[in-house]
């Protein structure tokens, strides 16, 4: 990318962010009676006391994870939207070995995470695989296996892991030893985030310094020309989305031996579709994610806050980021601005000439 | 003569940043055929396309018997009755000729389409104009030719007063050359106005009166086709005298690199695209396949460079068999491939012309560890090969889709040349790119013959094969019509001919281009 585009992309990124809080902000003028308490909440709300703030990073902590894992498969070109079956089902494959597994303390959690991520990774390989072997989309056959993860996740809940003891549909408790330690006292940030730090750097190494992820980047630009160049393209396709799945795994279990000590998941968490968010905001980038995370995070606890202390509710964030996605996402947004950029500096250079 | 049509002060920039008009002066008078000449990436095309309104100016207007139009998309186009005639047919393959040709305007039977009422327009139609087609043949039956005629009959019906033919030759043999002129010539008397596009000077001096010649988006000047000479009109073309011959030396052909055996492929209907096909390639002989478009060669480079399958037959290269292999295989195996279409298969637009030099050899020792990627080694090779191509970009990072053409064919070239290649396949190595790209390329071919390596080139740029071959084969309905081992003696016509499966070679004088 030129400098050009890159300021093009902040730009066109900011502006669809500062309209999408504006129709925020006068959906909360109309909707409330005290909108200038209401706003308050929900954009000082995250920042008014350690335990808010705290909240914001747990949340980031999640949607770092999925954001990372839907930016390595829509980079390699995969719209495995699996990710959030694979958060799910890699939770539950995590509360499976923290239950019934005797460890010591640290082989535990590392075990119980590392099964979360097979878990993840072969659940997304799936779509892959189907994909390769009789060209079905990936896309469909991913959104179809995440109902297959959820409701087969409760059923080994229901069957297997459920404590009778306790009043609601939960599995028994996580063996002390699989649980992650907090990192920050007076929050429930655990040392998850290191994790999640440390693969933020990782990721960004493997797609711009390995050959793994060169091919990722090349298959996704333009398959047919990867295939030409004599890169194995099924490998592409399949390994991408094994990563990617892994990742989410990863994720899901950080979360519940970070967060929880039972098993208490009523239905998917969403994570994996707000991955897809984080993904668009980052532009795919693991370097950006943490940021649009970041973003998101503070935008949901900000909404929590507002609904709970004011009378706007907490759906309305839903809007937001449905304005913003729209705007990032459609390309002629501010298609005109850039041509003229694009118009000025050719014809301030000397005539090149050239079809397109 | 009256002036019919003026375009003034046309600007066009892609939002690539290429700047294909720039201020463009053009005028065309009523009655006339105007010749609009200049290199591939001229802004020929897109001077019309702003004409026809599929693409828009930033700046300028345009004039139609002294008012001003507003040309915001073909649909006007049409309405104020200039249509175009296009390189690549706007046809449905599967419908007849008739269906093509009303398609928008049918005639109704109640709800129906009135069949009939179609099929007798066309046929009135094709006489007035003489330009017959059979209203009932499905278009996928049609030749090139007829299909061409087709359209330029599609533009009449809509009611075109002025007609633009954007490359119309580029895809005939000399014969259907000829019958089109005489055609275009009666549009002519019977009133219409043409704008012809082309870069073949003498297409330009048989049929046009006047003529435009545009170079690097801007105008040269119009003149009476009469009072200028080919050569004043190429000069002015390219801004210097050309060079039309490729200067290279006498082949000396050695042993065979790549050995082709009887080969078949079947297309996706299952009809033979190749079929039974039977050659070989030596090592310093560029060997040149013609034919028109679509008999097979497509297929054939699929097939061998492992692109697409095949059914039977044996490839060899270097005396290995790469039937059936990986590309990964045939490419280690010495092959390279210049792609027909560069922009599918040639390069990845969005990632830069270091990412697209590199997709080749990345993991080999040379640019890998075994984890991480040598960016040095691979920063002064991409380095390396900018300057020795003379790839024109504002740095290794730049995106290769904000190139032009030939930059981008350069890139393409420079990766798979730099390969060391034994076999070099080259499908149609310097069409749509301007004039300094494509004598580099021709050059460099010759150079790579010159140190030992066979070249098997592919070209529907008749022009081109002729002066870049050693030999010859010409291909019609997938099978070889004919060869020719000395390229230089053999005249336009007879490849004509047997392009157009007119004529034949004994099945002995074919099988010389086995050399066992």
């Amino acid at each position: 990318m030129t400098r050009q585009q890159r300021v093009f992309e902040v730009v066109r990124t900011s502006l669809a962010i500062l309209i999408a809080l504006t129709i925020a902000l006068v959906i909360v003028l109309v909707v409330s009676d005290d909108p200038g308490d209401a706003l308050g909440k929900f954009l000082l709300g995250p920042l008014d006391s350690f335990r808010h703030f705290g909240n914001v990073i747990e949340l980031m902590i999640p949607l770092t994870f999925t954001g990372i894992a839907i930016s390595v498969m829509f980079t390699a070109g995969q719209f495995n939207l699996g990710a959030e079956g694979g958060f799910f089902i890699g939770a539950i494959a995590a509360a499976f070995v923290a239950i019934n597994f005797s460890l010591p303390p640290v082989i535990h959690p590392i075990v119980a995470i590392l099964f979360g991520s097979l878990v993840g990774s072969l659940f997304c390989g799936i779509p892959a695989i189907l994909k390769v072997k009789w060209g079905s989309s990936e896309l469909v056959s991913s959104l179809m296996f995440n109902y297959i993860a959820f409701f087969f996740g409760l059923f080994l809940i229901n069957y297997y892991m459920r404590d009778a003891n306790a009043g609601a549909m939960v599995s028994y408790l996580f063996k002390p030893t699989a649980i992650l330690p907090k990192l920050v006292p007076r929050t429930r940030i655990s040392v998850g985030i290191l994790v999640a730090i440390a693969l933020v750097v990782v990721a960004w190494l493997f797609m711009q310094r390995t050959r793994w992820g060169y091919r990722i980047k090349l298959t996704g630009a333009n398959a047919k020309f990867s295939r030409y160049s004599g890169i194995d393209t099924n490998s592409v396709v399949i390994y991408s989305q094994v990563i990617g799945g892994m990742i989410a795994g990863m994720g899901g279990s950080i979360e519940l031996l970070g967060m929880y000590t039972r098993f208490s998941w009523q239905n998917l968490p969403g994570y994996g579709w707000d991955g897809v968010i984080v993904a668009i905001l980052a532009r795919n980038n693991p370097l950006f994610v943490p940021i649009a995370a970041f973003f998101l995070a503070y935008l949901r606890i900000g909404a929590d806050i507002m609904s709970r202390y004011s009378d706007v509710p907490n759906e309305f964030v839903a809007l937001i980021q449905g304005t913003i996605i729209i705007l990032i996402a459609a390309s002629s947004f501010l298609a005109k601005y850039r041509h003229k950029l694009v118009f000025k500096e050719a014809t301030r250079k000397p005539v090149t000439g050239g079809e397109a | 003569m009256d002036e019919l049509l003026r375009m003034e002060g046309i600007t066009k920039v892609y939002p690539n940043g290429i700047v294909a008009n720039k201020n463009v002066d053009f005028s065309v008078r009523a009655g006339e055929i105007h010749g609009l000449v200049g290199e591939n990436g001229a802004g020929k095309s897109t001077l019309m396309k702003i004409l026809f309104g599929l693409n828009q100016a930033e700046e300028g207007r345009i004039t139609l018997e002294g008012k001003e139009i507003r040309v915001d998309s073909p649909y006007a186009a049409i309405g104020h009755g200039i249509g175009m005639v296009h390189q690549h047919f706007m046809l449905v393959p599967s419908l007849t000729a008739a269906e093509n040709l009303v398609m928008g305007l049918e005639p109704r039977k109640g709800l129906y389409l009135d069949l009939q009422a179609a099929i007798r327009t066309t046929e009135e139609l094709g006489k007035k104009y003489n330009l017959i087609v059979d209203p009932r043949a499905a278009v996928r039956d049609l030749s090139v030719g007829i299909k061409q005629r087709l359209e330029i009959l599609k533009a009449l019906h809509r009611g075109a007063k002025i007609l633009i033919l954007d490359e119309p030759t580029a895809v005939l043999t000399p014969q259907e050359t000829e019958e089109l002129f005489s055609q275009l010539k009666l549009l002519r008397e019977q009133g219409n106005t043409i704008v012809f596009i082309s870069h073949k000077l003498n297409e330009i001096k048989e049929l046009c009166d006047r003529v435009t010649i545009m170079r690097s988006g801007t105008v040269q000047g119009t003149f009476d086709v009469a009072s200028v000479d080919e050569k004043d009109i190429s000069r002015l073309m390219v801004g210097r005298d050309v060079i039309l011959e490729v200067q290279k030396g006498p082949a000396r052909p050695a042993g065979a690199v790549l050995k082709v055996r009887g080969l078949t492929v079947l297309d996706r209907f299952k009809k033979r695209a190749v079929d039974g096909v039977s050659f070989s390639v030596r090592r310093g002989e560029i060997l040149g396949v013609a034919g028109v478009e679509g008999n097979g060669q497509g297929e054939l480079v699929e097939a061998i460079t492992g692109l697409g399958s095949f059914s039977s037959g044996t490839i060899a290269v270097d005396g290995e068999s790469v039937a059936g292999m990986s590309i990964r295989r045939i490419r280690d195996a010495g092959v390279c491939h210049v792609p027909e279409d560069r922009m599918t298969y040639g390069c990845a637009a969005a990632l830069g012309v270091e990412a697209n030099l590199m997709s080749c050899n990345h993991d080999s020792p040379e640019y890998t560890g075994p984890v991480f990627l040598k960016g040095k080694a691979i920063r002064a090779n991409s380095r390396r090969l900018v300057e020795e191509y003379a790839i024109k970009c504002s740095s290794p990072e730049q995106e290769v889709g904000m190139l032009s053409g030939g930059n981008i064919q350069k890139v393409v070239v420079a990766r798979e040349f730099s390969s060391g290649p034994s076999l070099i396949v080259a499908d149609q190595p310097t069409r749509g790119i301007d004039v300094g790209a494509t004598e580099f390329i021709r050059s460099r071919l010759v150079e790579l013959r010159d140190e030992g390596a066979a070249v098997l080139l592919v070209s529907a740029d008749l022009n081109e094969v002729m002066e870049l071959s050693d030999s010859l084969i010409v291909m019609y309905g997938g099978r070889i019509r004919a060869y020719v081992p000395d390229a230089k003696a053999v005249s336009e016509e007879e490849l004509g001919l047997y392009m157009l499966g007119l004529k034949n070679q004994t099945p002995e004088e074919i099988a010389r281009v086995v050399h066992d």
